[in-house]
């Protein structure tokens, strides 16, 4: 975590890139687990949940950046979480507006962002300490990253359990689709398999 | 009998078909975190079935009584948000106050219960199946927290035994358990076709 509170260019890139990996939310912290198995059974779902958490990363990071002077120690999460859920609602109303189908098929997992631990997480360790600048840096940095972690998760379900990429046939026709891979059981193998991946190419860098 | 049958299918299907943990992906992160060993799981377990309970039962009070004759859905999540917060805040009060041996042994599950998914997600399916009587609220709510307790019992059980063996270095910690918990989503599967 980067706390200077001026920042300079390398300090923001610094802050940027460690949501992409060093820091990346899912494979590294393990937070915001639920969405992440969840909708992740096709690229289409997962992208539009990795945009929804970015939007929403972005703006309760900015509230909470704006108003971290006034903060009680005691109603800190309180506070954090009734951010949180305004901007959830926002989200979760404009999906229902301009993509029915989209919101639809998400279901309960949008409103449950409100709960997604990311939020808390760089709510609580990085704007509620840090003007705001750093903050929408911050944010963007790891919803970017989560994003993508969701649309590799993704895509490889998609790829195997049902041959096509974006609802597209991507397979040839002699593939078998492993169908089991877009049920539960597929979520949670695959990201057993691709964390115990990043593991190992961790392993080899250090 | 009506009435019961839907009540007991409703419950069969909600502890084991559509078992919070292990089809619907909620309650992930206490679910890796704390079931290390069987007596916190369990403890864990009670916990959350005793504030699902209660938090689903008073969100669909409010949800029918005061948010839908109003007509002011759009504030939902962010009522059942801070019913949740208060519910547990209250529940950890009473707790102090009247049976400290228990607030001592659920320790600090109490408080991280606010921010667990499974609490928040139950509110809102109850709201998503159409649940229309108080009854099948409370009783659905109950047979969330049960399903749970038995997932994370289950998965604590196993984790003890996987201590003794020898997993391979990239698939120790996060990696096995996802794995342990696929294979058990794939035989509860096979409860499927109970009802």
């Amino acid at each position: 975590m980067t706390t200077n509170p001026d920042g300079q260019a390398s300090n923001y890139t610094k802050t940027l890139l460690a949501g992409l990996w060093r820091e990346n939310p899912v494979f590294r912290l393990l937070l915001g687990m639920c969405p992440t198995l969840a909708v992740t059974a096709a690229v289409k779902p997962a992208l539009t949940m990795g945009l929804c958490v970015v939007f929403v990363l972005i703006c309760s990071n900015i509230m909470v950046s704006l108003m971290r002077n006034l903060l009680k120690p005691h109603l800190r999460i309180l506070m954090f979480t009734l951010t949180i859920a305004t901007f959830v609602t926002i989200a979760d109303l404009f999906l229902k507006a301009f993509l029915p189908a989209m919101s639809e098929k998400l279901g309960p997992y949008v409103p449950l962002i409100i709960v997604n631990c990311i939020i808390i997480a760089r709510a609580e360790a990085c704007a509620s300490k840090n003007p705001i600048l750093m903050s929408i840096i911050d944010a963007l940095g790891m919803g970017v990253g989560f994003t993508l972690t969701l649309c590799i998760l993704a895509g490889v379900r998609e790829l195997i359990g049902t041959g096509k990429l974006f609802e597209i046939q991507v397979m040839p026709n002699a593939f078998v689709p492993w169908a089991a891979l877009t049920m539960p059981v597929g979520a949670f193998l695959t990201l057993g398999f691709l964390l115990a991946f990043v593991n190992l190419i961790s392993k080899k860098h250090s | 009998m009506d009435t019961v049958y839907i009540l007991i299918t409703g419950f069969l299907s909600v502890v084991l078909i559509n078992n919070l943990v292990l089809t619907k992906f909620l309650g992930i992160c206490p679910y890796l975190g704390v079931s290390g060993r069987i007596d916190m799981a369990f403890g864990m377990g009670l916990a959350v079935t005793f504030v699902m309970t209660l938090s689903g039962t008073l969100t669909w009070l409010i949800d029918h009584l005061v948010l839908m004759p109003l007509g002011l859905e759009v504030t939902r999540y962010v009522c059942f948000i801070l019913v949740i917060a208060s519910a547990v805040q209250l529940v950890e009060m009473y707790l102090r106050k009247f049976f400290p041996s228990l607030y001592d042994s659920f320790g600090i599950f109490l408080p991280l219960i606010t921010t667990n998914c499974a609490i928040l997600g139950l509110c809102l399916f109850l709201n998503l199946w159409g649940t229309d009587s108080l009854l099948e609220a409370v009783v659905l709510s109950a047979g969330g927290g049960i399903g749970f307790t038995i997932a994370i019992c289950i998965m604590a059980g196993i984790r003890e035994n996987l201590q003794m063996v020898d997993v391979p270095e990239p698939l120790q910690g996060a990696p096995i358990t996802l794995i342990t918990a696929g294979i058990l989503s794939l035989a509860f599967m096979g409860f499927a076709g109970i009802i």
